[in-house]
């Protein structure tokens, strides 16, 4: 079997409020296999969130280790940190958070544009991603001009333009109405089942959950427990 | 991982600041009026100075005028003790009689019927008209025999001739100065202004009978022309020596062209450079609402800047961002400035009585501390942007 695309080893992240600590992670401990298709699911405050920030490397954890494609992140140089944002890690927000004044093209093109590519490229690949996902005639569009999913599936092309290993998605349906949140979840299935790349996502629908082959329970800020679709249980302390 | 291409940054920048038009132009407001300061200051500094330096020169080469007392910056002028009979004496000292002048002035008025001009009345000789270049537009000079025999006979500067004769020939007619009458033999021909002064507001008379006419036996100075350059110096130590060697324990001074030029050049030197300080300050003061623009700018985009990182910016990514960002405000606005500073320049030369030349070196020393203003000022809000923690960041609303 291959390496793990994440591994975590008992992560904690504790917030500094008004001098009181907040602990919103409390050690967890979770593997995101290559390929995988995973939810996080749990109530509001739980930490999923922050747990999502962690894999992701937009947060450090307060302590416990994390593991990239096998390469400990405590130890790497901002430089190096951005680098595996920029290639490893897609992310798609609750918010979307696209450019304002940008088209949807170049909104999709941006991580592109701290890889160093030329425009032509970075232009191709784009259109590329933006058609993968239903939106070739919205090239030119800027998010005000789009509706919440066609927006959303702009964040999805643009986590996408990067082929990465694993797309994190906190609750990429949250603010869309049933039948647009129906179709970005039929976009991330078929990136996982035809692309390989592992899915991790958070979400408060048990439906969106059900496309995972895996839910991880969080309360509490530690891992309740983990279910697989087929039925088995996962011991959550391990 | 590879770096983004510098073209690439600049191209996002321009678009940040177009998005922002008007605050990026209000921005820049500061900085092109500091540059424009600079440019019309120095300018008008440089101006006055290569005026001031032509009317010297325009006083003909060589010349050394020979006065009595110390001559230093403020000082109040020494009453005269020179007479006639020293000028006899310098002119044997200096060998060449006609290389040798004197001078009696004194502000009276004249007047041809019932016109009535006041003008400087300059007690002189023949050998003015040499030593000073001063050429003779009408009729004749003073002749050694005008002076010799304290006659009566005035030559006029062009716009004294012009206000008292107006379109008649001037020449043998009368004009009464200080209540004697005098006949005109001559008209000087236009030279212009020195010092505020014009030269063509004079009339010049034998300074015997100037001696007579003012009820004095002194005179204001003399002046002695150089044959070269390099005669200037020995010259005049050897008529000031000589002078000394007179009158013990008294001092006699020698002016000459370059020793003016040396001092009023560094006066005004410094005077621009004084102007040229108040201008950059008011480059700097724009450089201080850069910075602060360029923080409020930071704050405003914070979610922006965690997206960037989120997507793969390394800190000095955004850092150059936001620095290009700055260094292009005070650029362009250096460059508006730069525009505006020539043509007000320019416009204030041909439009006004103020000299004023451009000069390269104060157009590259805005635009460079314009473009250093950027830097200075862009860096600490650029490293606060690249500094952003991305989760952070985006958690802001
Ligand atoms: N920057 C912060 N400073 C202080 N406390 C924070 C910060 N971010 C999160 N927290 C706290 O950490 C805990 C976990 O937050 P988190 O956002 O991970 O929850 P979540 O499971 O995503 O909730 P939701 O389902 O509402 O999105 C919460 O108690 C929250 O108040
Ligand atoms: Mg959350």
């Amino acid at each position: 079997m291959t390496a793990p695309a994440i591994e975590a080893v008992d992560l904690t992240r504790r917030y500094q409020l008004d001098g009181v600590a907040v602990e919103a992670l409390r050690g967890v401990s979770l593997r995101i296999d290559q390929g995988e298709f995973t939810a996080i699911v749990g109530p509001s405050g739980s930490g999923k969130s922050t747990l999502m920030h962690l894999l992701g490397c937009l947060d450090r954890p307060s302590s416990g280790v994390l593991r990239i494609n096998g390469v400990d992140i405590a130890r790497l140089s901002d430089a190096a940190l951005a680098e595996l944002r920029n290639r490893t890690i897609g992310f798609v927000f609750q918010s979307f958070h696209l450019l304002a004044r940008t088209t949807a093209l170049d909104n999709v093109a941006l991580p592109l544009v701290y890889r160093g590519l030329g425009r032509a490229e970075r232009r191709a690949r784009a259109r590329a991603a933006l058609e993968s996902v239903g939106l070739g005639h919205r090239m030119d569009h800027r998010p005000s001009q789009m509706s919440g999913g066609e927006q959303q599936r702009v964040a999805i092309a643009r986590a996408l333009v990067g082929e990465p290993k694993v797309l994190l998605a906190d609750e990429p349906t949250g603010n869309l109405d049933t039948a647009n949140g129906a179709e970005v979840m039929a976009i991330l299935d078929r990136l996982n089942a035809g692309g390989g790349v592992a899915v991790v996502l958070v979400t408060h629908e048990a439906e969106v959950a059900a496309h995972a082959r895996r839910q991880v329970h969080v309360r509490d800020g530690l891992i309740e427990r983990i279910h697989l679709r087929d039925g088995l249980a996962e011991d959550g302390a391990s | 991982m590879e770096a983004v291409n510098a073209t690439e940054a600049l191209v996002m920048a321009m678009e940040a600041l177009r998005v922002n038009r008007l605050r990026s132009v209000l921005t820049m407001l500061g900085v092109i009026i500091g540059v424009l300061a600079v440019v019309i200051l120095v300018a008008i500094g440089t101006g006055a100075k290569d005026e001031i330096e032509r009317q010297i020169s325009g006083l003909g080469t060589n010349i050394i005028l020979v006065v009595p007392g110390r001559i230093s910056l403020g000082a109040a002028p020494t009453q005269s003790k020179l007479g006639l009979a020293d000028v006899a004496y310098v002119r044997r000292v200096v060998g060449d009689p006609s290389k040798v002048t004197v001078s009696l002035q004194s502000g009276e008025t004249v007047r041809v019927g019932r016109t009535e001009v006041f003008v400087t009345v300059i007690g002189t000789d023949q050998n003015l008209v040499n030593i000073f270049e001063r050429p003779v537009g009408k009729g004749r000079p003073l002749s050694e025999t005008d002076v010799d025999t304290r006659r009566r006979v005035a030559v006029l500067g062009s716009e004294v001739a012009d206000r008292l004769f107006g379109d008649l020939d001037p020449i043998g007619r009368q004009v009464t100065v200080a209540g004697a009458r005098f006949r005109v033999v001559g008209v000087y021909a236009t030279v212009g202004q020195t010092f505020g002064l014009s030269r063509d507001q004079e009339i010049h008379i034998p300074v015997t009978t100037a001696q007579r006419l003012l009820g004095i036996e002194r005179i204001n100075g003399l002046a002695v022309g150089a044959s070269g350059p390099d005669e200037i110096d020995p010259l005049s130590d050897r008529v000031t020596a000589a002078l000394r060697d007179r009158y013990p324990g008294e001092q006699f001074s020698a002016v000459t062209q370059t020793a003016l030029l040396g001092t009023i050049g560094s006066v005004l030197g410094m005077l621009t450079g004084v102007l040229a300080a108040i201008a950059g300050i008011s480059l700097l003061v724009g450089g201080v609402g850069v910075s602060n623009i360029m923080l409020v700018s930071v704050r405003e985009r914070t979610r922006e800047i965690g997206l960037r990182k989120a997507l793969g910016a390394r800190q000095r990514d955004i850092l150059a961002q936001f620095l290009i960002e700055a260094v292009l405000l005070t650029t362009i606005g250096g460059l508006v400035g730069i525009l505006l500073g020539v043509g007000g320049a320019l416009a204030i030369e041909a439009f006004t009585e103020v000299p004023a030349s451009i000069t390269w070196w104060s157009i590259a020393l805005a635009f460079g501390v314009s473009a250093a203003v950027g830097v200075f000022f862009g860096v600490a809000p650029a490293r606060r942007a690249g500094r952003l923690d991305p989760v952070i960041a985006l958690r802001a609303e």
